[in-house]
């Protein structure tokens, strides 16, 4: 091939990627409109939230859209039906699973930007960076969740990374949210070297940072060893670890988690809402993206049919996609190359089973430390932003739970494995709610003049009784009470837990038992908080704090707690939903 | 009116009147208290016309062919809800949850007029209230599995708050306490329900069996019903259709499908079967809830704390929740485990009986005493429940300590609430419960000491009041079955009388009252006379007359009793039967194995992954005649 040709392929490609690749373009052009405005003096009054606000509903629309173009029924129809294909020279994978978190993603943007207008952080001057900074982090986390590349995954970790340093020290004046701001900066700078090498290391053992390539050279290298490890086991393991470092850092799972308290404490509320749910949202998908990624082949491209596997792996490993070989495409029939492609497919997940055992060991270890850490942690707390963001440490616990059961189903059963993954978007999907909503409630009496400590919300609900209703609720949710969205999601992960370890995993079983364990445990420092608002007397010398209901403020907080309720009595539209989103992972 | 909409109506008025609460203006609490009277009185009034006997079915009302009471499950609606999960808005009633359902909404209205003192931010204490009434009538109405853990958790909340805001001095401390028990009780019940719901299978009823447990609309016959179930079970794509149907499960777990080990080549408790981790699991947060010893030790806290319209649910109401559970769940749908297990399940409800009552006497908290003989009377219950005498097919005995049980909850439901009440009379004036300290009141409030006596007397269990009966019924079926528990539990009884005339001799009798807040004391009004005395009404009246209970209650009861009898029996047949199959099947399998391709193990032919994994192995496998000579041997050695 020569380079003219090479060149005008590539940009067929791109051009090709980009029709699916609008909401995100959207979203730039949002920047470099609010950026341009503020270089004219006409247009500098015009207020940056319309433009954020415009540009992030486009983007919704556009991400709606591409559920639309196809003529069904139902959105879940129409979310199922999307054919997964790889975009950008097999960079980003678009299916249904990229289009709902991206769906997730541009409706957080939308109902971040109205809730940033109503509690007045940033303020005029500020708008403009803020936005831009949370617009630039979201198209980051819009490539982590549909990264099929390694170097994806760390442009995405660093493009969503770096604008959230930013906007945690926004807070100019304040010395703690510097401190918070360095404390990230440096975590995170830390994390990120060690996961590339990580991926180096992987890279060197398997040849590729293209993870379908990556897997099946994995499977490749395993079925060839047979019993006995591969000799590059420790590199593998080794970079496996180190990858999850990075991982472990966004989600801030333990024992990465230091950063996590003192960000919240130092950064405002608003931007603990958006830490704790895009930012979340979007490891949480990478991380299943990934470890799915490694331990189960969906579909193995034309060039990679290899006959003889073993001879394939002990003279050279398979060539990446893109070179292809030309004789076993010539060779066979079209029939005889789908028989061929399946079962080969077949025996190379059977062979990727020490990887999916090392995943959740991996995974699910570092699940039940953060999940028992953080609620345990969240005990001690008398701040209540410190409060949450333990409680936000203990939640990605429960969901990376539902990361290993269906690592373990995808060996077993991709149908369960199907609904495993659907149970992690169900939480991750109603956690948004429950966490936008707690970090606006409290943005809203800091802006009455509330203090942010436990003790400061004392009797709260004699003066702004809806507020504190709504956050009873939701801190009920948070727990896992029925009728409400919280009890769902853990219902489901509970759930797809024990499908696991019923089906030859007792170490799911274990992990079912402590997050059961777990859920009484946080029970006790949720319930203190709804104590201390309800039930203890405001103290004396405190002024009267009120958020009425009615309020903008009042009417954004009840907007977040309905679907809260709603989700957990009528959840079974937003279900489908999910099934059909993870359908694109396991298809 | 059809079901779905009278049950739904009487389930949900409360929460309706909860929300149009929220509109009332703040300044007149007395309409607040009063419509909230006004619902629970509606309630109680639809279930007592749904009491009324009358000869046609389907009217609405509890269905009595031929004078005696439908023994079967009545009633019912199926609707969709999480068609997705399998989840569905099912309920109906029968004769176990219908006595419960009026003890339910007659105690509500009772306590909800007893709250009239009540006048510390009433607006949310009524709208609490009243959801707690419809979390109640929602668990005894529920036949979902999943719909009955909504309802079961549902009332926590509610209950945490009125505790903790309208509760004494430890409110805080009682409240969270009470919440921490029952939550962890409903973890295990929920890991519980997840394996029982894995491990059913629609697809392996036949069409009558799923008629009979609405999975299908009963009415259909011939080809619309081959339709309908084809259409809802046998054709659906998933290779097993899963269910959270109490009655699906409950003929599912007497076909032994919970009869497979929770971990293949699991040692110790580990290899125990599903059915058994279930039951236990299951059990413990029923006996959380009941409660019974070990678990009974948030009882004297929230009970002495609650204000004393809640102490009257919790005693009245709340405790039988647990007996409910363990007669409607644990019981039909792990029943070998249950049967394995009687020797535990008795041992616990007799300890508790003991243990209640020597703690109850000790007490110098009236209150407390009160709340320790609840434990001490609901481990009756659990007794009953659990005496497993029968395996000849003679399934009188266990039917006589399941009614006995059954008796006991609603007796124990209308003289504990009494008692709880009279406790709060009196510590509304004084404002103490020291036991020491009393003295005299019958001088000073003669109907009020009048009705007090004839209430403790019915907690007693003196013959001619609704204490007796339970008891009594208890402790006869129990001699069947083991001897020893017999004679300890009909002891108790010393105890009771004990404790309880002692307290009478302490409080009412004596010279004269000189305790604190002496000038305080004033007769008993209307409202507390007309309470207590309708209570002790139905105390005397159940006592006299059981059979106003019974004939609802007796023939559903009765047929529990013998269908699981009935299992008992075949148990060893259906073993052989199912072992005989599995084995042909492994033999078949063995010899359709193509040793040519080892590497498919774990995957089907079209390439995906078997729906069902490792397909279970025999754990070892033995010769049918084994089996059948061990099953036989087992089943003797089981005859008293």
């Amino acid at each position: 091939m020569s380079f003219t040709e090479i060149i005008s392929d590539l940009i067929d490609n791109t051009w090709g990627s980009m029709a699916l690749f609008e909401p995100e373009l959207a979203l730039c052009v949002t920047i470099v409109v609010m950026l341009l405005l503020r270089v004219f003096d006409g247009t500098r009054r015009i207020d940056s939230f319309w433009v954020a606000l415009a540009g992030s509903f486009v983007a919704l629309l556009l991400v709606i859209k591409g559920i639309g173009q196809i003529d069904q029924q139902t959105i879940a129809d129409g979310v199922e039906s999307i054919k997964a294909q790889t975009i950008f020279t097999e960079m980003l994978v678009y299916d249904s699973m990229t289009v709902f978190f991206r769906g997730l993603l541009m409706s957080f943007a939308v109902l971040f930007v109205i809730f940033t207008k109503i509690s007045g952080i940033p303020d005029r001057e500020d708008a403009a960076d803020f936005y831009c900074l949370v617009l630039g982090s979201i198209i980051g986390m819009c490539l982590m969740v549909s990264a099929n590349h390694l170097l994806i995954v760390f442009l995405g970790i660093e493009m969503a990374s770096v604008p959230s340093y930013v906007l945690v020290g926004m807070l100019r004046d304040n010395r703690k949210s510097s401190e918070a701001s360095l404390k990230y900066v440096i975590f995170g700078a830390g994390t990120a070297g060690v996961m590339l090498y990580g991926i180096s290391l992987l890279a060197g053992v398997l040849g590729s940072v293209h993870i379908p390539t990556m897997a099946r050279n994995l499977a490749i290298l395993l079925q060839a060893s047979g019993d006995a490890l591969p000799q590059a086991s420790v590199a593998l393991a080794l970079g496996g670890l180190m990858l999850m470092v990075g991982l472990a850092f966004k989600l801030s799972a333990v024992p990465f988690h230091f950063w996590c308290p003192d960000v919240f404490e130092g950064a405002s509320a608003e931007v603990n809402a958006f830490l704790s749910v895009a930012s979340k949202a979007a490891a949480m998908a990478l991380l299943i993206r990934v470890a799915i990624g490694f331990s189960y082949i969906s579909d193995l491209p034309q060039a990679t049919i290899v006959e003889d596997n073993k001879a394939a792996a002990t003279s050279s490993l398979a060539p990446e996609p893109g070179s292809t070989s030309p004789v076993s495409m010539s060779l066979m029939s079209v029939t005889e190359k789908s028989a061929a492609k399946d079962s080969s497919r077949r025996s190379l997940n059977i062979a990727l089973e020490d990887s999916r055992s090392f995943i959740v060991m991996l995974v699910g270890f570092l699940a039940m430390l953060t999940c028992t850490f953080g609620n345990l942690a969240a005990y001690a707390q008398t701040n209540v932003k410190r409060l949450m963001a333990y409680s936000s440490i203990a939640h990605a616990g429960y969901m990376m739970m539902a990361v290993a059961a269906a690592v373990h189903l995808s060996g077993v059963d991709t149908e369960a494995a199907r609904s495993a993954v659907a149970s992690l978007i169900l939480y991750m999907s109603i956690y948004f709610f429950m966490n936008l909503g707690t970090f606006a409630i409290i943005a809203f009496l800091r802006n009455a003049r509330l203090g942010e400590e436990i003790r400061d919300y004392a009797g709260l609900v004699y003066t702004s009784p809806g507020l504190a209703i709504c956050f009873v609720v939701i801190l009920m949710s948070l727990i896992g009470m029925p009728p409400l969205g919280g009890f769902v999601g853990k219902f489901r992960i509970f759930a797809a837990l024990y499908d696991a370890g019923s089906r030859g995993s007792p170490w799911l079983l274990f992990m079912l038992a402590v997050g059961g364990i777990n859920t009484a445990i946080s029970l006790y420092y949720y319930l203190r908080l709804a104590k201390t608002m309800t039930i203890d007397e405001p103290p004396e010398d405190r002024l009267p704090v009120a958020v009425p209901i009615t309020s903008p403020g009042g009417v954004f907080v009840v907007l977040m707690t309905l679907p809260v309720v709603g989700l957990g009595i009528w959840w079974d539209t937003i279900h489908t939903w999910v099934l059909a989103a993870a359908s694109g992972l396991m298809g | 009116m059809d079901n779905v909409t009278l049950l739904s109506a009487v389930v949900f008025l409360p929460a309706f009147g909860a929300l149009a609460l929220v509109f009332f203006p703040k300044e007149n609490p007395q309409l607040m208290k009063r419509a909230a009277l006004l619902v629970t009185v509606l309630v109680f009034a639809l279930t007592a016309w749904m009491a009324i006997p009358d000869g046609e079915s389907g009217s609405g009302r509890f269905g009595f062919s031929g004078g005696v009471a439908i023994a079967e499950m009545q009633n019912t609606f199926n609707e969709e809800w999480i068609p997705s999960f399998d989840i569905e808005y099912y309920m109906g009633i029968d004769g176990i949850s219908f006595p419960l359902i009026l003890l339910t909404s007659f105690i509500s209205m009772l306590s909800m007029w007893a709250s009239w003192p009540i006048n510390k931010h009433v607006k949310a204490y009524c709208i609490l209230f009243l959801l707690l009434e419809t979390g109640m009538l929602g668990v005894f109405m529920s036949l979902d599995f999943f719909l009955f853990y909504v309802f079961w958790e549902v009332m926590l909340l509610p209950m945490y708050f009125l505790i903790g805001v309208w509760g004494g001095p430890r409110r805080e401390y009682a409240a969270i306490k009470f919440f921490l028990f029952t939550l962890v009780g409903s973890v295990l019940m929920l890991i519980a329900i997840l394996m029982l719901y894995f491990n059913t299978d629609l697809k392996t009823l036949s069409p009558d069996q799923l008629q009979a447990a609405h999975v299908v609309d009963a009415s259909l016959t011939g080809e619309a019903l081959t339709a309908a179930v084809n259409e809802r079970v046998y054709e659906r794509p998933q290779a097993e259709v899963h269910t959270f149907n109490l009655l699906a499960l409950r003929t599912l777990g007497q076909n032994g499908a919970f009869d497979d080990k929770l971990v293949e080549d699991g040692w110790w408790i580990f290899g125990a079967s599903i059915g058994h981790w279930a039951f236990v699991l299951l059990l413990i947060g029923f006996i959380i809830k009941v409660p019974s010893v070990p678990f009974h030790t948030w009882l004297p806290d929230a009970h002495v704390e609650a204000p004393t319209p809640i102490s009257m649910i919790l005693a009245g109401v709340l405790l039988k929740m647990g007996g409910y559970g363990i007669i409607r769940i644990c019981y039909p749908i792990c029943p070998q485990a249950g049967y394995d297990l009687a020797y535990w399940v008795c041992g616990l409800g007799v300890v508790s009986m003991v243990y209640g009552a020597f703690a109850a006497m000790a007490q110098k908290d009236f209150k407390r005493l009160v709340a320790y003989s609840s434990v001490s009377h609901m481990g009756y219950v659990l007794l009953g429940l659990g005496v497993w005498s029968t395996v000849q097919g003679n399934a009188e005995y266990w039917a006589m300590g399941m009614n006995g049980a059954m008796f006991q909850m609603i007796g124990h439901g209308i003289s504990s609430a009494g008692m709880f009440f009279l406790v709060g009379v009196i510590y509304d004036r004084v404002h103490h419960r020291n036991l020491d300290e009393f003295g005299g009141l019958f001088a000073k409030m003669p109907i009020y000491s009048g009705l007090a006596m004839g209430i403790f007397f019915a907690g007693l269990g003196l013959p001619g009041l609704c204490g007796f009966i339970g008891e009594v019924l208890v402790t006869l079926s129990v001699w069947r079955f083991s001897i020893v528990l017999a004679v300890i539990s009909a002891s108790v009884v010393i105890l009771t009388a004990g404790y309880i005339l002692w307290t009478i001799q302490r409080v009412y009798l004596g010279p004269e009252y000189k305790g604190p807040n002496a000038d305080k004391i004033r007769p008993a009004d209307a409202r507390e006379i007309t309470i207590a005395g309708t209570l002790l009404a139905f105390a005397i009246l159940f006592g006299v007359f059981p059979q106003l209970v019974f004939n609802y209650m007796e023939p559903t009861v009765t047929q529990q009793a013998k269908d699981l009898s009935q299992w008992r029996i075949d148990e060893p047949q259906r073993r052989i039967k199912e072992a005989r199959r599995k084995l042909k099947n492994l033999s078949k399998s063995v010899s359709a194995t193509n040793p040519q391709t080892p590497t498919n193990e774990g995957l089907s032919q079209d390439g995906r992954p078997d729906r069902k994994p490792a397909p279970r192995k025999l754990p070892e496998q033995p010769s049918p005649e084994a089996i059948a000579t061990s099953t036989t041997l087992k089943t003797e050695s089981d005859t008293p």
